[in-house]
């Protein structure tokens, strides 16, 4: 009997509550290739909320170790003299939302769900004082924002007449390939009430996914091919400059 | 961090911003197709001019334009081999190259050019390789730069006054007395191979870390120190060249997986174009006053990248290359 309570229970559970808020999001394109013309793209969120509140998108990008130098004068020469690598810092980020995300958003829902650039964990490797910690993670944001791959300043999300809404992001032309993830939140009373996670796939595709992997999986057949390829254009550059 | 710069550079080189951009696969950065054509071009004008493979101003060119240290390097190695191809046919075909002392420049350049990637390698891991780009830079734009300077500086001061150069037929140094001698037929040489060993080893470190043919460093050298004729330095050092930057593309790509074959294509279309105008300007020009104006552009580059490492960065922290 209490096992067919717990079922019953579970199914329910796993059932969307029908009563509760939504939110539906989607992005134009779920796949974003980045062929021989890449200069960076635009990724459009849009979707629809069924109750008033605040929706607030992000965008991150893949994970990885970041190494991130820091520089002094040596003799009046500016030299990387320490350097510190950060574990999981994702290679792009930016939110988005409909109002300041500090009214939207309580801290502890902003620490939760990591929304903010200021609410990122970034873990360094090794032990390093926490004062010391907070003044690299600055300066890797400081980086990464540089290289348009964090937004520090959220951006804004369009909404119309309490129901649909949308937002762009840039992404540059030196994102990291991988599955980024877009979250969308409805927000009531700084909680976030529903979500929804999309993935969206960045690949190098065609003749650039060819290169690259060629480079990287057979890379002295690679290299041999790079240089029978300079062979053949130094011989033809002499062939036309003979004509001449 | 890559954009801004490229938009400084088209700026600086006065080209109107385009909008064909291409994505390079191993750099993983776009930029524009017509920037590029244009480095390559002025670089194979420079080229077509002085006769030197213009590798020591395509680097920093290349890294000014936000291609990553480490990329901007071994590409440029990859295209030097292309350019120096099509210099040694034309000299072979005039009869200008000693293949001999290309061979023993080789057997140094070989092993010069091996330990100075595995160098690379060693210094890229921690964390210094554009430092030591930079410096090498400095050290042997200045030397060459200053070296040239006052050679071509007092060559066209006698040309003015039309004294009458005198020549020493041999002139003979400490060199002279090493073992392992040979005899260079066509450079008209009976030395040590010790020495273009040595030459061919120092040559093929530096240009794997600075990613050139090493022909600004070579041919004084095979000048000066070797005492080759003129006509036969320039066709030799572009043979040994061609496979040293060949070893340095292949172990560049196997072991840092850095070569971006689009780039050096890009760059070696443009380069062909501009060495056609550089050697129809330069063949109208005096020798000596070419010599002065390439010690004016290698000094100014090497003064360039000397006021880069004494400017503080916009930022005390930036990313690992990766």
């Amino acid at each position: 009997m209490s096992r067919l309570a717990l079922l019953l229970l579970l199914a329910l559970a796993a059932l969307p509550r029908p009563a509760a808020a939504d939110i539906v999001a989607d992005v134009d394109e779920h796949l974003v290739g980045i062929t021989t013309g890449f200069a960076g793209t635009r990724i459009l969120v849009f979707g629809s909320i069924d109750a008033p509140g605040h929706v607030v998108v992000v965008v991150r990008g893949p994970s990885g170790p970041e190494k991130l130098y820091r520089k002094s004068p040596v003799l009046g020469v500016w030299v990387n003299s320490a350097a510190l690598t950060f574990v999981q810092v994702p290679s792009f980020y930016a939110v988005a939302s409909t109002g300041p995300l500090e009214e939207i958003a309580s801290e502890s829902e902003r620490k939760r769900l990591h929304l903010g650039v200021d609410q990122l964990e970034l873990q360094a490797v090794g032990r390093v004082s926490e004062n010391l910690l907070r003044e690299w993670r600055q300066a890797l944001v400081r980086a990464m924002e540089r290289a348009q791959l964090y937004w520090t300043e959220p951006g804004e999300v369009l909404l119309l007449n309490d129901r649909l809404f949308r937002v762009t992001f840039e992404l540059p032309a030196a994102v990291s390939t991988g599955t980024y993830l877009v979250e969308a939140y409805l927000f009531e009373d700084g909680v976030a009430v529903a979500a929804q996670t999309l993935p969206l796939v960045v690949n190098k595709v065609g003749f650039e996914a060819a290169i690259y992997s060629f480079a990287q999986q057979q890379a002295p057949l690679y290299g041999l091919a790079a240089i029978v390829v300079a062979l053949l254009a130094g011989w033809i550059a002499h062939l036309i400059f003979r004509r001449e | 961090m890559t954009r801004p710069a490229h938009r400084v550079a088209t700026a600086a080189i006065g080209i109107r911003p385009s909008t064909m951009q291409i994505y390079l696969p191993i750099a993983e950065i776009s930029l524009d197709v017509f920037l590029l054509l244009g480095i390559g071009g002025l670089i194979g004008f420079l080229s077509g001019l002085f006769g030197v493979g213009g590798g020591f101003l395509m680097t920093p060119l290349l890294l000014f334009i936000g291609v990553p240290p480490a990329v901007a390097v071994a590409t440029q190695a990859n295209s030097v081999v292309a350019t120096s191809v099509s210099g040694v046919l034309a000299h072979w075909s005039r009869g200008n190259v000693d293949f001999k002392m290309g061979l023993v420049l080789l057997a140094g350049g070989f092993a010069g050019s091996t330990v100075g990637v595995a160098l690379f390698s060693v210094l890229r891991g921690l964390g210094q390789i554009e430092i030591v780009i930079s410096f090498t830079y400095v050290a042997t734009l200045g030397i060459v730069g200053v070296l040239m300077l006052l050679e071509s500086s007092r060559a066209v001061l006698r040309r003015r006054r039309k004294v009458p150069t005198r020549r020493k037929l041999h002139q003979h140094h400490w060199v002279h007395g090493l073992p392992l001698k040979m005899r260079f037929r066509r450079s008209r040489l009976y030395i040590s191979a010790v020495l273009p060993l040595a030459v061919g080893f120092a040559v093929g470190v530096l240009s794997a870390i600075m990613g050139v043919g090493g022909g600004f460093i070579l041919v004084p050298a095979m000048i000066y120190l070797l005492g080759m004729p003129t006509a036969v330095v320039i066709g030799t050092s572009l043979f040994q060249i061609i496979f040293v930057a060949a070893n340095v593309t292949l172990l560049q790509a196997a072991q840092n997986q850095t070569v971006d074959v689009v780039l050096a294509l890009i760059l070696l279309a443009g380069s062909v174009v501009g060495a056609q105008f550089g050697t129809r300007v330069g063949a109208r020009m005096q020798g000596d006053a070419l010599r002065l104006l390439l010690a004016v552009l290698v000094l100014g580059v090497g003064i360039k990248l000397v006021v880069d490492l004494f400017t503080p960065p916009i930022d005390f922290y930036s990313l690992g290359s990766a």
